[in-house]
């Protein structure tokens, strides 16, 4: 204790801010830790988290390791009901964990609606809103389908999807086609335009993407990315340079396998004018890794952040099938004219999956483009991603920032140190308006809540303590009610 | 009448910052009461109290900021919560200027600061705990500025620092000063060869800046929580401090200042003062001066008298110097006592104390008991008696302000003067009273602008006896040097102009204080 009066003071002050402020007004070497309360979780699961911290750990570096080393190809297109497991013709997908037509919010409504006149299940939009009430439609989450889906993510059984294989550990992941913006079938609009537009990707877009890819065999999406942070991208709001490098990855294969020229040159120019097309290739490339990585034992590593527009939900790797619920925010935005935070649907979208992944909100310091949404300065972007490697377990071994000499984004959600500091998830995001059949009204940021981690992590403590209390018995977490079977929707 | 409530998920503020903006909104036209705290369930308990408790807020967690104002009209109330806003985003502007990143956490403090050796945790009670052990397990010192701690935690924490030997300072450790450094609530005070460690916050300021004044400086002033001399934390940090201090070899005198430890704690104060080699003078608030001369330190009563013992073994004085210098002043405030006791009306009789520093409290009740035998407290010193209700003075009454009934939702009144305005006024009404006695806490962290909040009420509180034919007489004391912040020269000429009789010492005005009640009701 007494070497301590030897030597120079340096000190960590936690707490009131003017103690902080005299120390280094006395010339003394003072640090402020911006601390806030932890998140709520018991005394019991605090000390069960604590006595297990090494097997998490470890769990943890094996999950995510599993993440780093996996290798996202673009493998084809097809037809979602040939490819999507479980689906069948009644079948409507969408985003976030599990939800009722009754619990919906309005853009998830209009997009379900838009998805039964595109089938051709309902005629006009009232028949679309009796059918969906009726129970007649099955409803089931995306992600529990090796799929996502951006904003609303309705995928019905004749859309056609990108097929994404994970090399590494054979798994494959599905998303739509991009629409583009405006009034597109994601943000809940379902006029006959959105319809139209629906129609012409599958007819004209889909067989042309599906003939190049053929031909050039598959294209590496993790290469894309890694190429695209270093163009200014962060791959979940903006994708203008990774759209531009998968646009040269397939336009002479498009040109030359197209049976029209007239019709390739729709099928470039749609790409091009959509900023946005590689968004559903960075998403279904992030789901691909992340999958790889779930049912990791004893992991607290997050495989999927989701919200349906009610509900925002967490999966870990180490909790099985379960979805851990909280109500979704309100993003912080930038709104378009006309519209403001009045205007706004909570959090909804799939595309969560790409800051899961170490991509969008956690890597956007790469992205100086876009830091009015964060605040305007390349400051305010390197603060966001600097804060997010708190709770990560990684940093990315091919994802890379610039503008932090090269070091890998922050990759793997760790969710007891979210629980820990208190440090929630930096989410990039688009803007819904909360009635249906609108669409897009602004971008922006939103922070996940606390709700879902601090549910998951007690989950996972109370696994942990049942482990402990019952030695050499085998856990058999499959045989609890409550959950459902991998790939099968309820 | 509006009442009107917002919450926001997640936002955390300190709650000195709260108490700041609430403060600010109390003071908006229109605005009746208005709060802003996290949303804790005591803190709703409180909201609840005062009227501000929401529907919404139900389902608020502590991470989550609660603002309330009641308003005579929906538009005051709604500009109030507007300027509450604008309130918190100045104070995270200033925030902004800083270089680099905040850390959020421990680790990421670490590594913007390598070789960080301290940690002052002054979080909320409940979570100061979990804070300090990881900084232990860190290999840090800590001083734990945050009460509210358990009582198992604190001893927890202290057997592993102690086995590491690493400093636990507190909980409840208002202040200290290391290698210079002034931490939480410290004064700016000379370095030099007397080592203190205090077991009593504001005693630590009182001696520290004594010392100081004195023209002896301070080496290290270590403090411990006043509940580490207790029976169940056993003296743990109070002794490591003690041995550290005697080992210290820029220690030449070393000062203990405590209430009484317990009898175990005495026992191993003793056994470490064996062949101590250095002068140690002692003051165990309240105790006799035998059981601390059995001990083979100094005894000392107060803590002026500690503090000037101390400083006189550091300077090469004769303790006798500095006893007899003491009994001198003494004579001469009986003789000031005699010719104010003059100008009292009749009925005049009762001192009432009115104290932000808690150890100040207790050492005017230890001084008064020679001059009185009946007095109550809110932290009574025997044989004095329980204040039944601490907010209503009863005969001779002294009172702790900073005690849990004072400040709950509320700033320390060391910060925020407004309790112990109200009741300078409540006293003065009273035609009973002839003595205020008041304590003025300079230093860091303290009230930055004490004199010109504290002299209008005692103006106030003179002219409101005035006007009822009674003189009011207020002695009070200014701890704090001449280094601090506020400077103590400075607050003592405004004191001085606003009628006050000031004395150098908590002791010296607590003399003044029974020397004039004793000559009052005869």
């Amino acid at each position: 204790m007494k070497t301590i009066f030897q030597s120079e003071l340096k000190v960590v002050n936690i707490g009131l801010e003017s103690f902080q402020q005299a120390l280094a007004a006395s010339g003394c070497q003072a640090v402020q830790l911006d601390w806030r309360p932890p998140l709520a979780l018991s005394e019991k699961d605090r000390r069960t988290l604590a006595l297990h911290r090494g097997a998490i750990d470890k769990a943890n570096k094996k999950a995510v390791d599993i993440v780093l080393n996996g290798k996202p190809f673009l493998v084809g297109l097809e037809k979602a009901v040939d490819v999507l497991p479980g689906m069948r013709k009644n079948s409507v997908f969408h985003a976030g964990p599990p939800i009722g037509w009754e619990r919906m919010c309005g853009p998830m409504r209009g997009a379900v609606i838009g998805a039964l006149l595109y089938e051709g299940l309902a005629r006009t939009p009232e028949e679309a809103e009796g059918l969906a009430s009726s129970g007649a439609v099955a409803f089931s989450p995306c992600h529990e389908h090796g799929a996502v889906g951006p904003m609303a993510g309705v995928i019905s059984p004749s859309m056609p999807v990108y097929v994404v294989k994970n090399e590494e550990h054979g798994n494959h992941a599905y998303c739509t086609l991009n629409e583009g913006l405006g009034k597109v079938l994601r943000y809940g609009a379902y006029g006959p335009e959105v319809i139209e537009r629906l129609r012409w990707m599958a007819e004209v877009l889909y067989p042309a993407l599906a003939r190049a890819v053929a031909k050039v065999g598959r294209v590496d999406l993790k290469n894309i990315i890694a190429q695209a942070l270093n163009m200014g991208d962060e791959v979940h709001n903006r994708n203008r340079a990774a759209t531009s490098l998968f646009y040269r990855a397939l336009a002479p294969a498009i040109v030359r396998t197209c049976p029209q020229p007239e019709r390739a040159a729709q099928v470039l120019e749609f790409i091009n004018s959509n900023d946005h097309s590689f968004l559903n290739l960075s998403m279904p490339a992030s789901k691909a890794c992340l999958d790889a990585a779930r049912g990791v034992k004893d992991s607290s590593l997050v495989v999927a952040m989701a919200r349906n527009g009610t509900d925002f939900g967490v999966r870990l790797a180490g909790t099985g099938d379960r979805w851990f619920t909280g109500p979704a925010p309100v993003p912080d935005a930038l709104f378009f004219p006309g519209f403001t935070k009045e205007d706004a649907n909570p959090d909804i979208g799939d595309s969560a999956i790409t800051e899961t992944n170490g991509l969008g909100g956690f890597a956007i310091a790469a992205s100086p483009a876009i830091v009015q949404f964060v605040g305007g300065t390349s400051k305010d972007a390197l603060d966001y991603t600097l804060q997010m490697y708190e709770i990560s377990a990684a940093e990315n071994n091919v994802y890379r920032i610039p503008s932090l000499d090269f070091r890998g984004t922050p990759t793997g959600i760790d969710a007891v140190k979210v629980v820990e500091k208190g440090i929630l998830p930096f989410i990039d995001t688009g803007v819904a308006h909360k009635k249906p059949g609108i669409g897009q009204v602004g971008a922006g940021v939103v922070s996940a809540p606390a709700e879902p981690f601090e549910r998951a992590v007690a989950a996972l403590a109370r696994s942990l303590d049942r482990a402990t209390r019952r030695p050499g018995r085998q856990r058999r977490p499959e045989g609890r009610p409550g959950r459902r079977p991998l790939g099968r929707g309820r | 009448m509006v009442i009107k409530g917002t919450l926001s998920k997640g936002k955390y503020y300190d709650s000195v910052t709260l108490m700041a903006v609430a403060r600010k909104l109390s003071a908006c036209e229109g605005v009746l009461d208005a709060a802003a705290v996290m949303g804790t369930d005591s803190n709703k308990a409180i909201l609840k109290a005062s009227g501000l408790l929401s529907g919404r807020f139900a389902a608020s967690s502590d991470a989550d900021l609660l603002i309330a104002v009641k308003a005579s009209t929906e538009a005051l109330a709604s500009t109030a919560m507007a300027r509450a806003e604008e309130l918190l985003k100045a104070g995270k502007k200033k925030d902004a200027g800083g270089k680099g990143v905040r850390p959020r956490s421990l680790e990421a403090a670490l590594e913007s600061l390598p070789g960080a050796n301290m940690a002052v945790i002054s979080v909320a009670g409940k979570y100061a705990a979990d804070e300090a052990m990881a900084c232990l397990r860190r290999g840090l010192h800590v001083m734990i500025f945050s009460d509210n701690v358990p009582l198992e935690r604190e001893v927890e924490l202290k057997r592993f620092g102690a086995a590491r030997g690493l400093m636990v300072m507190g909980p409840d450790c208002g202040t200290a000063i290391i290698n210079g450094a002034p931490l939480a609530f410290a004064n700016v005070v000379r370095r030099g060869d007397i080592g203190v460690v205090s077991a009593a916050g504001t005693g630590l300021q009182e001696v520290a800046c004594a010392v100081s004044n004195a023209g002896a400086g301070i080496s290290q002033a270590l403090g411990t929580g006043g509940r580490d001399v207790k029976k169940d934390v056993g003296g743990i940090m109070f002794l490591q401090g003690l041995k550290a201090l005697l080992q210290d070899s820029r220690t030449k005198v070393v000062l203990l200042v405590s209430k009484p430890p317990h009898p175990d704690v005495v026992a191993k104060i003793g056994r470490a003062l064996r062949g101590a080699g250095k002068p140690v003078v002692a003051v165990f608030m309240g105790a006799e001066p035998e059981l601390v001369a059995s001990l083979g330190a100094f005894p000392a009563v107060t803590l002026e008298e500690a503090a000037l013992l101390a400083a006189g073994l550091s300077l090469g004085e004769k303790p006798g110097a500095v006893l007899g210098g003491l009994l001198r002043r003494q004579d001469e405030l009986a003789k000031t006592a005699e010719r104010l006791a003059a100008g009292f009306a009749k009925g005049q009789r009762y001192c009432r104390g009115l104290f932000c520093g808690g150890t100040f409290c207790a050492e005017a009740q230890v001084v008064f008991r020679r001059y009185a035998s009946r007095a109550r407290s809110n932290a009574p010193v025997a044989p004095f008696l329980d204040l039944r209700d601490s907010w209503k003075s009863v005969g001779h009454s002294f009172v702790d302000l900073g005690a849990d009934e004072f400040t709950q939702g509320r700033p320390h009144p060391m910060i925020d003067y407004s309790v112990r305005n109200r009741r300078i006024l409540q006293e003065a009404a009273d035609p009973e009273v002839a003595v205020l006695q008041l304590d003025v806490v300079l230093g860091h962290g303290s009230n930055p602008t004490p004199a010109s909040d504290l002299a209008p009420a005692i103006r106030d509180g003179v002219a409101l006896a005035k006007k009822a034919g009674r003189h009011l007489a207020v002695v009070a004391t200014v701890t704090g040097t001449d280094l601090d912040p506020q400077n103590k020269a400075g607050v003592e000429a405004a004191l001085r102009k606003a009628g006050v009789l000031l004395q150098p010492s908590n002791a010296s005005a607590s003399v003044l204080a029974g020397e004039i009640v004793r000559r009052l009701g005869r």
